[in-house]
This record gives structure tokens, C-alpha cells and sequence, in this order.
């Protein structure tokens, strides 16, 4: 019973209803079962990713039910290796995030409720879009989920706010239109070999011309590169992140941009690997300059979230490039980087969150000696800013280092620029850690408070398994490993040098 | 001369019939009845008749006959389908059309005369409304059912007249009112001379007014291609007008603006099935082999027409403007459908009509409750914060809005996605592109209209929303399960059409 994907998705629905149901002044409750609802689906996923088989490299806990039998659609759901990790991410950082932002609700235009009706209904499709195996699924999943994102910047968010919500709305939405055109277009191709079909894995036989390949490539590409933001279809991130609650940040940048680069490993590499192909050198271009541009803006950046933002777009700059480097320690890499970069900057966003709470300011400049006055809050900070710059012992290390190594074997001029990211980081961390964090206390931050107990549980796992992963990452290697050496294999590609990929 | 008795099948023309006697009925009703009763006489006697007729097509929806009325018109499964959601439509408007409120007391008054202001105030309330519906109703119940020119041209005329007198009826800014009405009568009789200037061209090209005969002379290719092509692009213009596309589609911001609001939601959601069933009964079978002659023609507007009204509705400020332009560029993702000229075309564009058209009900439905003390508030601007006043209205209408926009798990959706899936299958893949990038568009309007909703304060002016009536709230209840049935679970639907989505020739 706990192996059903679908009824992993329809848990976290179920409590949305309780809260639903819930009269509208017991806000702690809503905020109860929320949290409870979150805390069972992350145990069954846990529970779930026990049960995976690690070295079966099919698709694993397969449902299939007739949807739409008109146009072949079937509401269909099984895992591998590369969505499992994303799904065990989204459902851990649920609870944590929940759990976090206990109080982040009470300042939105809408009641706390629907605040957690938002989060839970968004928790369901966060499971569903990277469980579907049925490109319309997908794509109304992926469609759907902006729903609860806008309301929950627009409705909850700070400054401007429904602003910054249009626009990730409506970036989003081309780029989903124009990937419904390739939907359509692979759908009536597969009408004429052999019968209307929805299927990824029937969708990966299709016979097409290259041209027909390339377009529909791109229609599924540019979705995903507005998702996962790579330069230069980026500028609707920082204004999301700037606006949203810390939670909602952690949700959009942590879980829903992780569609766009699982995307391009499940759709784009699956069902046009000849387009693929053909598109790589341009994608590592636009990967290494998202890297580096990433970077330089988060040097730049006065405001903590928005250099939070800009350091995400470094980082999808790396997990691109991994994808499309075209080996199999790139890809693994890539999938490892998707799932601590999901920690990692959970860490940020929260603990930043928390800081800008206290003080009532996002600029970086007005905090000053942190870790006299609050010195668990700015250690905790300074190990999420450690993850994000890669420091070895960190678990994003490990994955930046297997995508700079997969890289290099076959793009060292890409490799190489995409280094001085690494060095860079090192600037855009260290800056405002020394800022915040070291010094004399400035004026203002003196009577801050430590992070309280709630708070301390709520980090405490994810700088757990930030560092837990960093010296040990081989159990979820070894879920991802097989995955990727089949996509790559898939992709006729073989590495070019001999590799050691599992430490 | 020899007279041949005709012969009609009245089951099968049992719809119309029953509207047109419970019409007359109606007209008797207005003259006899007492004004006290009048109104839930004749709301009864139309809801009745409608339902009836809703019952008898169903009834007859296996049947098919080209001679139930000496072969003027054909039944058939898609003839079926179009009347059922025409009906359908109806009476969920009818629901609107009952609250008097939205329509003048004496319409033959001058506006702000003495006459005028005796008739609101002896409360005596004219109740036109109600057979003019039902006029209008079965004119659209036969206009996708006409199988040869003559009766298509009077099934335009009777539809049409009803609503050129049904827009001028509005109770608040008569004026406007009046000039929408003219307006669309003017602009619909010149239409309606394109048309027989063009069915007159197709008399010449193949000595038949059938569209049976048409079809022969296509496929025979006898006679003079230039009159095909004159008499195909006039009775083109005649159509597209009735259904809004560009460039003719003028009439219809000013007519959706100026009319009583319920009238909007019955016009622009019953004309659009009742033309684009005419147009594909027309297209699909005499044009069908003369494909060529008419696809890039259609194409061309169907590209300006829904580009042209996603751009032009973004600079709306009034909601029913809004929807004015919303509803031209659905036209002209709707006439992707007779491009496809292929089953899956026929089938979407049968599904796209009924969703879209419940769902503009249900939208129009919601203007009418915004109100303040002078009527309607369809400035967008004093919609603000609709959301924080009266969530479930603005929730409501933010339903219907993501439907237009065709976001998935709406009726929108699934009928964008056939729409357009059926295009690109016919090769018509310039029609496809061009619909997605101005469903983008169109999404930022639509999305706007939310924003104002939700994330704007609003602002104290006295706008307020009324109690929606029974029967108001039944109508938008149904449109918002309608909409949202079609979204998720679209299938017991999409079987019925495609288990009788063939036109017989």
C-alpha cells in the first residue's frame, strides 16, 4: 500500500481538504495538519525509496489508468532512479519548509488556511510532474503548479509582489505554450506510426525528420530553460525570489526550476536525442554564461535574496551544463547537484529568511557582526553559504566536482571557464558571510534573537544531510548512477575516458 | 403545374416546432396575461419549451434523415450535438434573462421620456424578452441544420432579427443600447446581402441551391471556378461576420457592451454554435473538395483574427469589451476547427462551442452582479479587489478566465488542445503556431483581470456585489461544473461527439 505513487500524491490532497474543512480562526491547527500531512508523505517516499530497486534501470512503482481515451491519455506514473531522488527531495523539503515559515502566512492578503491548502495542493503536483510518465500528464501538472506558486507569491509575498508573480506567470506560460505546440506535434506524429499515444516510452520510438526534431525540441527546451532559468530567459527569477516568503522561495527555486532541468533529461534527451545533439554546443554556451553571469550578479547584489536568486542561476547554469556534457558522470552529477542544490539553498533562503525577519531589512549592508549576537543563526548561515560555494566536505561539492569532471572529458574549454564559477562563488558567499556574520555589531542587530527551537529542528536536517552527503554521498549515487549511464546509453554515447564514478 | 404535398418528418423537426408554438404562445402571454403573473408565466412557459426540446433531440440523437423537411434540412449526429448544446446554452441564459432588472420596462419609449418614467413606475414590465428569445433559439436550432442556401438564409434572418431587437433592450444607458442595436442591424443586413450576393454566385456556379448539389458540382468540377470563388468568399463574409472574425468583427465590442448583459451571454455564447455549426455543415461538405480554394483565405483570418483580438482585448478597461475581444480570438481559434476539415477538426470544434460557451455564460453571468446604485460596473478599474469583497464571485470568474485562457484542468484546455491538435494533423501547422503565441497573449489579459481581482486593494465607491438570485447562482454553478467536469474528466463527453460527430451528405 505505501508503494502507490498515487496514493502518495493523493495523501498530501487529502490534508489540504482537512485543512479546508478546518473553521477559519484555528490557524495553529491548519498549520498542524499541514505540517503532520507533509511529515507522512516524507515518510512514505522515504519508506518508497527504500523499496527501489537501485540497479533496475525501468521504470519502477508503474500505474496506468485510462484518462482521456479519446486522445490515448492515460494518467500514468512510475519512477526511476533520477525522479525518485527529486521526489524524496520535494517531499523532505516540504515539512522543513512548512515547519520553517510557521509564521510566514500571517502577513498575506488571504487567510493561513488557504495559505496550506496552496502548499499542500502544491506538494501534490511537485510529486506528480516528476512521477508522470505520460507526456500530457506532464504537461498539465507542469501547467497547474503555477497556479499555487502565483497565488502563493501574489497573495503572501512582500514588495512587489503581484508584480513579480504576472511575470513568472507569464514567462511561464509561453514557455509551456510553446511546449504544448511540440506536445501537439508529437502526438499527431505518433497518430500516424502506429496509433495516438501519450506514452514517453512509445513518444522515444518516433520516426521524425531532423527538422521536425529540432522544432519540436525546442519548444520543449525553451520551457524548460524559462523553468530552470538559464540565461538570458532568467530575469522573472530574482523578482520572484525577492518577493516571495522564504518558503515559497525554497518551493519555486529548491523544487518547481528542478522541472526544467529533470525536463531536459526526461523529455528533452528521451524523446530527441538527435536534436539534442545538435543544440549542445549552443546549450553549453548559454550554461557556461549562466554560470559565470550568475555569479558576477550575485557579487553585485545588495539584497540577500536576490543574491540568493542570482547564485540558483549560476548553479542551473552547472546543472545544464552536466546534463548536456553527454557522459555519464556529467548526468550523475547534474541529478546529485539538482538534489543538494535543492538543500543547500533551502538553507540559504530560510536562515536569510529568518535574518531579514529579525531585522526587518533584506540588505545585506545592515546587518553586521551576526555571530556575536545570534550565534547560531549565523553559523547556520555560514555552513548553507559553505554548501553553496562547494566547500569539499559540503555535500554540492561532490556533484559540482562529477559535473566539472564529466564536463571536462568532453568540453574542457567549457570546463575550464565554468571553473572560475567555483572561484566566484567564493566571492559571492564570502562577501556577505563577512559582511553579516564577522565584524563589530552595527547598529540595529544588537538585540536580535537566536533562532528559537522550532527553527533549530527545522534546519537541523537539512544542514544534516548537506554534510552527511558531503562525506558520504554513495547511497543516492547509487540510485542515480544506473539511471544515468541508461540515459546516456540511450543517447549512443559512450564515455570518452575510462571512469571511476562511484567513491 | 403539379404540386407535390410536402411531406415533413415532425419528430424529427419536433425542437423547432416546439419553440416556435411555445413562442407564439409567449407573444399571447404578453397581451393576456396580467403583469403580476406575466413574469413567471412566461419564464415557465420558455424554461418549459426548452427543456422539452433539450428532451426531443436527445430523444432523436440516432436518428438521421436527409428528408425531414423535402431535403431542406439534414439530421444527423453533429445537427444533434449543435442543437443539444444551443439549448443547453439557452436555458442556463434564460436564467440571467429572468432577473427584469437588466431590461427597460417599455422598450417602445423614447429614452428619458414621461412615457419611460410611467411605465418603471407603474412596475408595468414588458416581457418581449421571452419570445424574442425563443424566436432567436429556433432560428440557431435551424441554422446548423440547413442543407440548402434558402433555408440558411432564413435561419440567419430569423436568429439574427430577434437579437438586433434584444441588444436595444437594455434598462440603463438606453442610448447605448439603442445605437448597439442599430449598429449590429446595419452592420448584420449588409452581411446578410454579402451572403445571398454569394449564394447567388454558387446558384450560378452549380445550378443547385442544396448544399448537396454544391458539392457535386465541386467534385464534378464543372462549371465556372471564378463563381465558385466569388460565391465561396460572400458567403464566407456572411458567416464570419455572425461569428466575429476579423475583419469582421466591429460590430461586436459595441453590441457586447451596449446590450443587457444577460443578452451578451446568450448572444455571444448560442450565435457562435448556431454559425460555426452552419459554417462547418458548410465547409465540411459542399466546399470540402474545393479545399483549395478556400483554406488559405481562412487561414490568413483565422491567424489576423486571433492575434488581432488577443492584442487589441489587452487594452480594454471594460469587462464586457474585454470579453468582446476574448470571444474574437476565440473565433478565430475556432475557425482552426474548419481549416482541419477532418474529423478530429469537426469533433474539437463541436467540444470547443460548448465549453466555450458555457463557460462565457457563466463569465457574463458574473458582470451581471457587479453592481453599484446606477447598475452594472463593467469599468475594470472599480473591479479591484473583487477578491477580498466577495471571494467566491471572484473565484468564480477567475474559473472562467483561466478556462478562456486554456489553462489545464478547464474545459478551455482539453478544447484548445483538440482544437489545435486537429489542425496540426491536417498540416496546418503556420494556424497552430500562430494559436499558441496568442494564447500567450491572451493569457496576460486574462491573468491582469486576476491580478485586479486578488492583489489589489479595493477601492471604496460604492461597487458592491449583489446577491446573486436562484437562478443566477444555478446558472454559474452549473457553467463553473461544466467547466471544470470538461477539464478533468472530459471523456463520457468527447465519446458522445465522437460516436456522432459525422456528417451524412
Amino acid at each position: 500500500m505505501l508503494n502507490s505513487l498515487t496514493l502518495l500524491m493523493a495523501l498530501p490532497i487529502i490534508g489540504s481538504i482537512v485543512v479546508a474543512l478546518l473553521p477559519k480562526t484555528k490557524e495553529t491547527l491548519a498549520k498542524q495538519v499541514a505540517l503532520i500531512t507533509t511529515l507522512i508523505v516524507a515518510g512514505a517516499t522515504i519508506a518508497m525509496a527504500v523499496n527501489f530497486q537501485r540497479d533496475n534501470v525501468d521504470l519502477q512503482f508503474v500505474e496506468k489508468y485510462s484518462w482521456i481515451p479519446t486522445f490515448g491519455i492515460n494518467f500514468a506514473v512510475g519512477i526511476d532512479g533520477l525522479a525518485l531522488v527529486l521526489i524524496l527531495m520535494s517531499t523532505v523539503l516540504a515539512p522543513i519548509v512548512v515547519l520553517a515559515g510557521w509564521n510566514e502566512a500571517h502577513g498575506g492578503r488571504w487567510s493561513v488556511k488557504v495559505f496550506y491548502i496552496l502548499i499542500l495542493v502544491l506538494e501534490t503536483m511537485m510529486i506528480g510532474v516528476f512521477a508522470a510518465t505520460d507526456v500530457f500528464l506532464f504537461y498539465v501538472i507542469f501547467e497547474a503548479m503555477l497556479i499555487p506558486v502565483y497565488f502563493l507569491i501574489g497573495g503572501y509575498g512582500t514588495g512587489q509582489r503581484s508584480a513579480a508573480a504576472v511575470k513568472f506567470l507569464i514567462y511561464s506560460l509561453f514557455g509551456g505554450l510553446l511546449m504544448l505546440a511540440s506536445i501537439i506535434g508529437l502526438y499527431v506524429m505518433s497518430g500516424a506510426q502506429g496509433g495516438h499515444t501519450f506514452d514517453l516510452q512509445a513518444l522515444s520510438q518516433l520516426e521524425m525528420s531532423s527538422t521536425t526534431q529540432n522544432f519540436l525540441f525546442l519548444g520543449f527546451f525553451i520551457a524548460f530553460a524559462i523553468k530552470a532559468p538559464l540565461w538570458p530567459l532568467h530575469t522573472w527569477l530574482p523578482d520572484a525570489a525577492d518577493s516571495a516568503t522564504p518558503g515559497t522561495s525554497v518551493l519555486l527555486l529548491g523544487v518547481l526550476d528542478k522541472v526544467g532541468t529533470f525536463g531536459m533529461i526526461r523529455y528533452c534527451l528521451t524523446l530527441f536525442p538527435d536534436a539534442s545533439k545538435t543544440f549542445t554546443p549552443m546549450i553549453l554556451v548559454l550554461s557556461v554564461i549562466s554560470i559565470v553571469y550568475g555569479a558576477f550578479l550575485a557579487i553585485g547584489q545588495r539584497d540577500l535574496k536576490r543574491l540568493i536568486a542570482f547564485t540558483s542561476i549560476s548553479h542551473f547554469g552547472f546543472i545544464t551544463m552536466g546534463i548536456f556534457a553527454m557522459t555519464s558522470q556529467g548526468q550523475s552529477g547534474a541529478t546529485l547537484y539538482m538534489f543538494n542544490h535543492g538543500f543547500s539553498t533551502a538553507a540559504l533562503f530560510l536562515v536569510g529568511g529568518w535574518m531579514i525577519s529579525r531585522r526587518g531589512s533584506s540588505t545585506i549592508a545592515d546587518f553586521g557582526g551576526l555571530q556575536r549576537v545570534t550565534p547560531v543563526m549565523a553559523w547556520s548561515f555560514f555552513l548553507a553559504g559553505m554548501s553553496s560555494l562547494a566547500l569539499p566536505g559540503m555535500s554540492s561539492f561532490v556533484s559540482e566536482f562529477l559535473v566539472l569532471v564529466g564536463t571536462f572529458t568532453r568540453y574542457p574549454v567549457h570546463a575550464v571557464i565554468a571553473t572560475f564559477g567555483i572561484v566566484l562563488a567564493a566571492l559571492y558567499i564570502l562577501i556577505p558571510v563577512q559582511k553579516a556574520l564577522h565584524g563589530p555589531t552595527t547598529a540595529g542587530n544588537e538585540n536580535l534573537s537566536d533562532l528559537n527551537l522550532r527553527e533549530k529542528i527545522a534546519i537541523a536536517p537539512v544542514i544534516a544531510i548537506i554534510i552527511a552527503l558531503g562525506f558520504y554521498p554513495s547511497p543516492l549515487l547509487k540510485v542515480i548512477n544506473p539511471a544515468s549511464a541508461h540515459v546516456i546509453a540511450q543517447m549512443g554515447f559512450t564515455d570518452p575516458a575510462p571512469t571511476n564514478g562511484d567513491k | 403545374m403539379e404540386f407535390t404535398t410536402p411531406v415533413l418528418n415532425y419528430t424529427l423537426l419536433s425542437p423547432i416546432l416546439i419553440l416556435l408554438g411555445a413562442a407564439l404562445i409567449t407573444v399571447l402571454v404578453e397581451a393576456f396575461v396580467s403583469k403580476a403573473l406575466r413574469p413567471i408565466t412566461q419564464l415557465s412557459i420558455t424554461l418549459g419549451a426548452l427543456v422539452l426540446a433539450l428532451v426531443q433531440v436527445w430523444r432523436i440523437r440516432n436518428e438521421q434523415s436527409m428528408t425531414a423537411a423535402m431535403g431542406s434540412v439534414i439530421i444527423d449526429g453533429p445537427a444533434v450535438l449543435m442543437q443539444a448544446s444551443i439549448l443547453i446554452i439557452s436555458i442556463i441564459s434564460v436564467f440571467l434573462i429572468a432577473d427584469t432588472e437588466h431590461f427597460t420596462a417599455l422598450a417602445a419609449s423614447l429614452p428619458g421620456s414621461d412615457e419611460e418614467r410611467q411605465a418603471v413606475q407603474s412596475g408595468n414590465q414588458v416581457t418581449e424578452v421571452y419570445p424574442l428569445t425563443l424566436f432567436a433559439v429556433s432560428g440557431m436550432l435551424l441554422f446548423p441544420i440547413s442543407s440548402d442556401l434558402i433555408t440558411l438564409f432564413v435561419a440567419l434572418e430569423m436568429l439574427s432579427l430577434p437579437l438586433y431587437l434584444m441588444a436595444g433592450l437594455s434598462r440603463r444607458r438606453r442610448l447605448a443600447s439603442q445605437e448597439s442595436a442599430l449598429k449590429y442591424f446595419l452592420l448584420g443586413a449588409f452581411s446578410s446581402a454579402f451572403f445571398l450576393f454569394g449564394a447567388a454566385f454558387l446558384y450560378g456556379y452549380s445550378a443547385s441551391v442544396t448544399f448537396a448539389g454544391i458539392r457535386d458540382a465541386v467534385v464534378g468540377s464543372g462549371g465556372n471556378d471564378v463563381f465558385l470563388l466569388i460565391g465561396i468568399s460572400f458567403l464566407s463574409v456572411g458567416l464570419l461576420f455572425k461569428v466575429g472574425a476579423v475583419p469582421f468583427h466591429a460590430w461586436s465590442p459595441d453590441v457586447y457592451q451596449g446590450s443587457p448583459t444577460p443578452v451578451t451571454a446568450f448572444m455571444a455564447a448560442a450565435t457562435k454554435v448556431a454559425a460555426f455549426g452552419a459554417m462547418l455543415r458548410i465547409y465540411y461538405t459542399s466546399f470540402a473538395n474545393a479545399q483549395w480554394s478556400w483554406t488559405p483565405m481562412l487561414t490568413v483570418i483565422a491567424i489576423v483574427t486571433m492575434v488581432f483580438g488577443s492584442l487589441v482585448a489587452i487594452a480594454q478597461r471594460d469587462v464586457k469589451r474585454m470579453l468582446a475581444y476574448s470571444s474574437i480570438a476565440h473565433a478565430g481559434f475556432l475557425l482552426t476547427g474548419v481549416i482541419a476539415l477532418n474529423k478530429a477538426g469537426l469533433e474539437a470544434s463541436i467540444f470547443y462551442l460548448f465549453a466555450y460557451g458555457i463557460a462565457t455564460v457563466g463569465g457574463f453571468a458574473i458582470v451581471t452582479l457587479v453592481r453599484d446604485a446606477a447598475g452594472e460596473v463593467t469599468d475594470l478599474n472599480r473591479w479591484k479587489g473583487l477578491g477580498k469583497r466577495s471571494p467566491w464571485v471572484a473565484t468564480a470568474f477567475a474559473g472562467f478566465l483561466l478556462s478562456f485562457a486554456g489553462i489545464p484542468l478547464t474545459s478551455g484546455f482539453i478544447g484548445k488542445f483538440s482544437i489545435f491538435s486537429a489542425a496540426y494533423e491536417s498540416g496546418a501547422k503556420s494556424v497552430v503556431i500562430a494559436g499558441v503565441l496568442s494564447s500567450a497573449i491572451a493569457a496576460f489579459f486574462y491573468i491582469r483581470v486576476i491580478v485586479l481581482m486578488f492583489f489589489t486593494d479595493p477601492v471604496e465607491d460604492g461597487t458592491s456585489v449583489e446577491i446573486p438570485s436562484a437562478l443566477t447562482s444555478l446558472s454559474v454553478i452549473f457553467a463553473m461544473i461544466v467547466t471544470i467536469a470538461l477539464g478533468v474528466f472530459p471523456a463520457p463527453v468527447l465519446n458522445l461527439i465522437s460516436d456522432l460527430a459525422t456528417f451524412i451528405r
